[in-house]
């Protein structure tokens, strides 16, 4: 039983620190790594709470595909979170203008 | 300091976290028995097993109770994926060059992942086969198959897959699905109606038209997953 304790409340302190960590990250490839661990940790809780079906669901596409389709989006767009809006910002408005021509 | 603060709030949130899941007792039969026999779930609870003599009472529920809502999340999850082909679907044009946005892997991970990948593709089907018996289904099973998909097309640069063979399944699919509650429709008035024999529990051939539907379902959502995945993937490198 106390060991059940201390496993459950570690994975819960790493789900909200990886949580945490997503929503500070600059970098969006780290952040959305830290949604891959989130969902590992999730598919664990809910297969404590004695719902496996769901566990099932969130480990291939918690895990995996989602993770792996935000990657991709990063890969083909850009990797850091901007911090000047984008109106201010006249070189990435002439990219966009661009793309919207093509 | 603000780091310590940080942790010791995150400690607080966590242990809070951790005693709500603590009162659930691992691997106990938490269903027993239920307080009001009026309400929806005593219904299922108590009469899936013997009526429809399906063991796992979630997959009787979405497949058989709820199946035109499960056609309906089917059709949704085929418009999103034919949303993203139309918007994303590159034509190849003769003369030229096809560059795919992966770097090639290195020769441990493709030997490994020629190894897994048959193990995943069967773990994959013997989800969806045996939806109605233990826990899992279509979507899960689904799900499962794509990620070896995945795996190849990571490992291997030049892991191609047909969508034309995409196409096929995923049509035969639906329309195995749609023709089945069409059958129900003619033979007793009722739409996606269990009109198959229902067999003995925990067979695998059993629960009349539940595990047809949901090796449909398993074949249509890999199918739409691997399109998916396959567009994504061949986005050309604009760079």
């Amino acid at each position: 039983m106390m060991f059940n304790v201390i496993v459950i409340l570690v994975l819960a302190v790493i789900l909200l620190a990886a949580a945490v960590y997503a929503v500070a990250q600059k970098d969006l490839l780290y952040a959305v790594l830290a949604t891959g661990v989130i969902s590992l940790i999730l598919s664990v809780f809910f297969f404590i709470m004695q719902a496996p079906d769901v566990a099932l669901t969130e480990a291939a596409i918690g895990i995996a595909l989602t993770t792996i389709i935000f990657i991709i989006t990063i890969r083909n767009t850009s990797r850091r979170e901007d911090e000047v809006p984008v109106e201010h910002e006249p070189d990435r408005v002439d990219k966009e203008s661009k793309i919207i021509k093509q | 300091m603000k780091k310590l603060l940080v942790i010791l709030l995150l400690a607080v949130v966590a242990y809070s976290l951790g005693t709500a899941l603590m009162s659930v007792k691992f691997g106990e039969n938490r269903l027993g028995k239920v307080q009001d026999e009026e309400t929806v779930s005593a219904f299922y609870l108590n009469n899936t097993p013997e009526k429809l003599s399906v063991a796992n009472v979630v997959t009787a529920i979405v497949v058989n109770y709820r199946g035109f809502d499960t056609l309906g999340e089917v059709s949704v999850l085929f418009l999103a994926a034919m949303g993203l082909g139309s918007i994303l679907y590159h034509r190849h044009k003769e003369g030229e060059e096809e560059e795919a946005i992966l770097k090639p892997s290195s020769q441990l991970v493709q030997a490994g992942s020629k190894l897994i990948f048959p193990a995943i593709l069967v773990l994959g089907a013997y989800v969806f086969i045996h939806g109605h018996l233990t826990p899992g289904g279509g979507f899960q099973g689904g799900a499962i198959i794509a990620t070896g998909f995945l795996l190849m097309m990571m490992a291997y640069k030049d892991y191609k897959v047909s969508h034309k063979v995409l196409t096929w399944v995923e049509s035969i699919a639906g329309v195995t699905f749609a023709g089945i509650g069409m059958w129900g429709l003619i033979v007793s008035q009722s739409f996606l109606e269990n009109t198959l024999p229902i067999g003995t529990l925990n067979n695998l051939f059993s629960g009349g038209i539940i595990p047809i539907i949901y090796v449909a379902v398993g074949f249509k959502v890999a199918a739409e997953l691997t399109g998916v995945l396959d567009t994504l993937l061949n986005i050309k490198d604009k760079h």
